[in-house]
């Protein structure tokens, strides 16, 4: 049975001036389900995020969480978008308790509802032995991790996570996807602004490429790979490439997209590594042409991305 | 509710967590105020009060000049030295002296005889020290009344007195074409006063002055306040400037603190809650209000302890004010907020804002000193009528209905600057 929807972004559009930051961006995320906006720096991602969680008025379009749309200052529905902005948008001088005290009020929570809304977030992301301690005494890691509970105090149903892990270290960047990943399996809904392919790739159930503020895909990473008219480069480092001449005589091999020699380095783009690897080999078997090292590359969303958008996502 | 509470405690929870801010509005204000109230005048109250400094050149060292520095010596506000020419030209020409008075050789015979031929006057020369105006003005009136009494003294009771009258009788006598009439009358004339001069002294009359002209009226000072027997206490203004000044200070830093909300995303946090315009901003102004009045509170009761500043007019008229005040600053934070871009931007262009406010408030300098016209411009300052309000409702001893004006703008400022700071927010967040 499909889940119900939880989150609808319609034909939103946000100018400033004479530029277009959202163009007509329309996703839509069903309960439980975590969804990727990738897509590079400028890209439209925190203009979009801002707009569903009320920061934001679009020129145009329509934001609907549950059904209902998100209007108004004090508007009910609002208690069921949890944000976790990409600054630290925490008190250095206050304790993490106090913080946590002051951001679940805002919600109208207080006494043992918000003390027990306080205690399970600290739990959830370890820092419930730290709860005393001023902000400023933590780690950026601790920080980030604590910016993500504050999200969680009144229990939202959508959880908007922009950029969540700017500038901590590995460690704590599992940390936050350990959270994450539990969130998820509590049945909540995630919207994960990322420009790291990795992080969506771990986390996300679906990707949607945002560029130049539009949407450019929308699916699942399969589904993604899919559109690649290669999902799969076979990398061969020849004894003597000067040999092989034309690569491009490759081609001809059933399975083969393209190919291209650099130097020695000949790299083939497959539409399947199984199929097409065999007959690369016997091709250059037959050629006489020998090899010393063999190996693959498995697509990736900077694959997709370049291949969308002719530049890479790093880059942009 | 719970979010609005939330929000005051937590700017006022911040507030005192920092150090500096405390410093700023509770221990600078008391600091510098207690020097303020020292310097222009606090020291009046105490046994030895400040006095200027007069050096006097006597070139004359006769009867006269001797009355003369008699009588300057005997003036409280005066501390006279003796001093050379030279030495008095060059203490007030270096600024280290603010008078001098010169009295020329033979100024009491010059005078003397001035006074009833009408001979060259001689001079008395006063060297100043242009940055003390005021001092020499009051100096000179001060002199010119010594002068009469010590010249008229001598000139009807005194050795050249006589001697200038006995003269005259015989020049008069020697002296042709004068009309026999007028002859007779003034012969008559002169020797009445030879004959005056001759004549006992009672040692009332020596003791007042004996026997010459003198200033014919008495100064008799009197403070007017509000309240009967209530004495003004510098203390009170320079403390209520200073607190002014400081809880403006504690202004900037509201607006300033909203900025860097923004700038850390803590806005968005708010804005993201289902919360009203209304608890976001005048949870900040409340908690402004609050810690503006606290700041008031702890200077005016320092000032209270320490310097014995009282409320001799209306406590609730006090407590009106520093509301009103309280309120004011604020609107003046959110409007900082409003119309900053950076906290970095605003901060240097509120700074001046605040201290242009300060300045033509009268915090520092009592408004009564200004020109006419800025006295009269200066209502546009919404700090001058927190100024006007505290001098009123403390050393001045008003009654509560004299707070209302003051009270009444404060806030309508505060409308203003509220008004301007909700229309200009930037409430969208990117």
């Amino acid at each position: 049975m499909a889940k119900p929807i939880m989150l609808q972004a319609k034909g939103l559009k946000k100018a400033y001036g004479n530029l277009v930051a959202v163009d007509d961006i329309s996703f839509q995320v069903n309960q439980g389900e975590t969804i990727g906006l990738l897509g590079p720096n400028g890209a439209g991602k925190t203009t979009t995020v801002s707009m569903i969680a009320g920061l934001l008025a679009p020129d145009s379009g329509q934001v609907l969480i549950d059904g209902a749309p998100v209007t108004g200052d004090t508007n009910p529905v609002k208690r069921k978008i949890g944000l976790v902005p990409q600054d630290l948008a925490l008190y250095d001088e206050l304790p993490a308790l106090a913080n946590l005290q002051l951001f679940a009020a805002l919600y109208d929570m207080s006494g043992a509802q918000a003390g027990a809304a306080i205690d399970a977030a600290l739990e959830l992301v370890g820092l419930k032995d730290r709860a005393k301690d001023k902000v400023a005494t933590f780690s950026g890691g601790m920080k980030r991790r604590l910016n993500l509970a504050a999200a969680l105090l009144h229990d939202p149903s959508v959880l908007l996570l922009d950029e969540p892990t700017v500038g901590v270290d590995p460690q704590s960047r599992n940390a936050i996807f350990d959270n994450l990943e539990t969130l998820k399996a509590r049945g909540k809904t995630l919207v994960y602004t990322t420009h790291y392919m990795e992080e969506a790739e771990r986390l996300c159930d679906r990707i949607v490429i945002v560029d130049h503020g539009r949407v450019v895909a929308n699916d699942t990473l399969a589904g993604l790979y899919r559109q690649l008219p290669a999902t799969n480069k076979l990398l061969v480092d020849l004894c003597d490439g000067s040999k092989l001449g034309d690569a491009g005589a490759l081609k001809a091999v059933p399975g083969v997209q393209s190919a291209d020699l650099t130097g020695n380095r000949l790299s083939v783009w497959l539409k399947d590594l199984s199929d097409g690897a065999p007959g690369v080999l016997g091709w250059l078997a037959a050629g006489g042409h020998s090899f010393e090292h063999l190996s693959s590359e498995a697509p990736n969303l900077e694959t997709v991305f370049l291949t969308l958008t002719g530049r890479s996502l790093r880059d942009s | 509710m719970t979010a609005f509470l939330a929000l005051i405690l937590k700017d006022i929870r911040i507030f005192f967590q920092d150090r500096r801010a405390v410093i700023m509005s509770f221990v600078a204000p008391i600091m510098i105020g207690s020097f303020f109230g020292y310097v222009f005048g606090g020291s009046s109250r105490s046994s030895d009060p400040g006095r200027v400094t007069v050096l006097v050149v006597d070139q004359e060292a006769g009867a006269v000049s001797k009355e003369i520095v008699a009588k300057l010596r005997a003036a409280k506000t005066l501390a006279v030295q003796q001093s050379t020419l030279a030495e008095a030209e060059q203490l007030v020409r270096s600024g280290k002296a603010p008078v001098a008075v010169v009295i020329p050789p033979d100024f009491g015979k010059l005078a003397t005889q001035a006074m009833f031929s009408g001979r060259e006057r001689p001079k008395v020369r006063v060297y100043l020290d242009p940055s003390h105006q005021i001092e020499s003005s009051m100096i000179e009136g001060m002199l010119t009344g010594f002068v009469m009494e010590a010249v008229s003294k001598e000139a009807f009771s005194g050795e050249l007195g006589r001697a200038t009258v006995d003269n005259s009788l015989k020049q008069l006598e020697s002296t042709p074409g004068i009309p026999s009439e007028e002859n007779a009358q003034l012969k008559g004339l002169l020797q009445a006063l030879s004959k005056y001069n001759q004549g006992p002294r009672s040692s009332q009359q020596i003791a007042r002055g004996g026997g010459g002209l003198s200033v014919p009226f008495e100064l008799s000072e009197e403070k007017l306040t509000a309240r009967q027997g209530a004495e003004y206490n510098p203390y009170a203004h320079s403390f209520g400037g200073m607190a002014i000044q400081f809880i403006l200070f504690m202004g900037i830093d509201v607006g300033i603190g909203m900025l860097l909300d923004r700038q850390r995303g803590l806005w968005k946090r708010f804005a993201s809650a289902p919360l009203s315009k209304w608890t976001l901003l005048g949870s900040r102004a409340v908690s402004a209000t609050l810690i503006a009045m606290l700041i008031l509170a702890v200077v005016f009761t320092f000032a209270r302890v320490v310097f014995g500043v009282k409320i001799e007019g209306s406590l609730i008229g006090f407590i009106a004010i520093c509301a009103g005040f309280g309120l004011m600053t604020s609107a003046y934070g959110l409007l900082i907020a409003a119309l900053g871009k950076t906290p970095q931007a605003a901060r240097g262009l509120s700074i001046l804002a605040t201290l242009l406010m300060v300045m033509l408030s009268g915090a520092w300098i009592p408004s009564f000193l200004f020109p006419g016209w800025l006295q009269r411009a200066t209502k546009l300052v919404p700090a001058r009528w927190a100024m006007d309000g505290l001098d009123g409702m403390t050393w001045r001893g008003l009654g509560w209905h004299e707070a209302v004006l003051p009270v009444a703008s404060l806030i309508a400022f505060a409308m203003l600057f509220g008004i301007i700071a909700v229309w200009r927010f930037r409430w969208d967040e990117k």
